[in-house]
């Protein structure tokens, strides 16, 4: 949706072509026989919702957010859904990118048919979505059976997610082409693990010092928070215009970087 | 008619040019060789003919289109067996076929019907439901080679089609491509083993340093560029330098490798009665035809597998 979206934007339709679907209906085919793969990406940020939802709830009871006093679960919750959307298509654009890039070349072989490289680049960016939503999707449901939505402006919270996963998913794609090896993905986990912890996923953002408030403002998981617990709060702002505006232009400049990285390894 | 036309073809990676201008033409049913070591620049001319390597410079026409622009509709009608076989190692032979005829949007019972034909093709029916990762590397080739011909391309393109198998694979899959020449498919193969260039081609051209050094038949180059026979002496190490002045008038050329010398010569026994006549004693002998591996090195002063 959101990638169409942002498809439609690019010139004539220069990007890609109905063949990108190919390349869904090849992971699709890989994943048919480890679809358990799939669903351990669901539990991870589900089992965090739970403990800490669970958990933390009674210790810290209520939390202020924009004025407004909620359980310390619905203020996690919409933080724990961004994160899962950016962990999901992140883990897709990164690992397995990678391992089709230069362990399997995958590519290279899908390189001698008819498909050209922005078919790939979009087919595996319209994969890391729809596995990503699919995650986004089910947790929505967790969160509302849980009783962690606030408001029936809730269901915006989707569209963030995908949003946010599109964000990642290209900016986590064109990041892995520049990998050289498996020690290098320590750098992804050092980009994602401090963004995870701090970008107000657990607590305000107010409760930081100024500068460092600053920092975390300007993390791309930060505006993904941000928006998803304003949806669910319905508590809109101008602000949020310009997170959406942030993980637009992340998600395009990934998608651009990209096809040029793509096209510069696998036509070489 | 020809069906891949090369004019001053250049490939550069940033300083190092790996294609050097180029011409060659190939020909619809023909068997075409890019003869040469490792480095000569024959996968990189591959590439650049099976439309995935933009040319740096010169023109090159594939099925008489351009691949700077026609290149998705030019690889819909080529096969590619690259030299890695680069195949989906978790999904069997025919899931990898399916999923190959699929990127070929060709609909699904076509592919089962032709993946059936093909596995039988290449002796890999009985174990069609087998993960490919189980698979033996003549196995692989194979399979890949079975993966080329999903989309009943009109050109298939074979880079080192037999490197690292053993030869028994090798014959295997030497012996299905025999087949698919004589059905007349169009088969382009690069190799640095001479004896499958002088099997396979109909024609072709020796590569070295990114340059074509001579082009033909395999036996008009014997012919043209080496004497009938080649009568090959070792006399121990260290002893090749003199003895090569001492039978230097025996033959039409004498090399000097490092194990052996070459005396290219009419009649080899004849010649070799000459050197055991001039109380020469090598410590082995060995009378045999000239192969494009002279050739090679007549043209080039080196041999093509180092």
């Amino acid at each position: 949706m959101a990638l169409a979206a942002t498809l439609r934007v690019f010139p004539a339709g220069a990007f890609g072509s109905r063949r990108a679907v190919h390349m869904l209906e090849r992971n699709a085919l890989i994943y048919r026989k480890g679809w358990y793969f799939l669903v351990s990406g669901f539990f991870e940020p589900f089992f965090y919702l739970l403990s800490l939802g669970i958990g933390l709830n009674h210790l810290i009871g209520t939390v202020h957010v924009a004025h407004t006093a909620v359980t310390y679960a619905a203020f996690v919750a919409p933080g724990m859904l961004a994160t899962s959307a950016m962990n999901g298509s992140m883990l897709d654009a990164t690992f397995n990118t990678f391992f089709r890039l230069r362990v399997d070349h995958t590519y290279d072989s899908v390189m001698a048919t008819p498909l050209s490289v922005e078919d790939i680049a979009l087919g595996e960016l319209s994969w890391c979505l729809t596995r990503g939503s699919l995650y986004s999707v089910s947790f929505l449901v967790c969160m509302w059976a849980l009783g962690d939505t606030q408001s029936a402006w809730a269901i915006l919270c989707l569209p963030i997610a995908i949003l946010t996963s599109l964000a990642f998913a290209s900016a986590g794609m064109a990041a892995c082409t520049f990998l050289r090896s498996w020690q290098d993905f320590d750098l992804v986990m050092l980009a994602l693990l401090p963004m995870f912890l701090f970008s107000a996923t657990f607590f305000p953002i107010d409760q930081y010092p100024g500068w460092l408030q600053l920092v975390v403002r300007a993390t791309p998981l930060y505006q993904g928070v941000a928006l998803a617990r304003g949806c669910n709060l319905g508590v809109f702002n101008w602000a949020m215009a310009g997170h959406v505006g942030y993980l637009v232009v992340m998600s395009f400049a990934g998608i651009v970087m990209t096809s040029r990285r793509f096209r510069k390894l696998l036509t070489p | 008619m020809s069906l891949v036309a090369a004019r001053g073809l250049v490939k550069r990676f940033g300083d190092f040019t790996a294609v050097d201008g180029i011409d060659f033409e190939i020909y619809r049913g023909e068997s075409f060789g890019f003869l040469g070591p490792n480095g000569a620049g024959k996968t990189s001319t591959m590439k650049m003919v099976s439309c995935i390597s933009p040319p740096t410079a010169g023109t090159l026409t594939v099925l008489g289109q351009d691949p700077k622009t026609k290149g998705p509709q030019i690889r819909a009608r080529l096969g590619l067996v690259p030299q890695e076989d680069s195949l989906e190692l978790e999904l069997s032979a025919m899931d990898n076929l399916i999923m190959y005829g699929r990127y070929f949007d060709l609909p699904r019972a076509e592919i089962k019907r032709r993946a059936t034909e093909l596995l039988e093709f290449t002796q890999l029916s009985e174990r069609a439901n087998e993960k490919a990762d189980n698979f033996s590397g003549g196995m692989k080739r194979r399979l890949t080679i079975a993966r080329s011909l999903i989309s009943d391309p009109d050109l298939l393109i074979l880079d080192e089609p037999t490197t690292g198998l053993d030869p028994q694979a090798r014959h295997l899959v030497w012996e299905r491509l025999y087949r698919l020449k004589s059905e007349g498919v169009t088969l382009v193969i690069t190799t640095h083993y001479m004896d499958e260039a002088e099997q396979l081609c109909d024609r072709l051209v020796v590569m070295d340093r990114g340059k074509i050094v001579a082009e033909g038949a395999p036996q008009a180059l014997i012919q043209q560029h080496s004497t009938r026979e080649v009568l090959e002496l070792r006399f121990g190490m260290n002893g090749h330098s003199p003895r090569a002045d001492a039978v230097a008038d025996l033959a039409d050329r004498v090399e000097e490798l490092p194990d052996r010398l070459l005396l290219y010569v009419g009649d080899g026994d004849e010649a070799l009665a000459a050197v055991h006549a001039r109380g020469l004693a090598p410590q082995s002998a060995l009378v045999r035809r000239s192969t494009l591996e002279d050739v090679f090195l007549r043209l080039t002063g080196r041999t093509l597998v180092d």
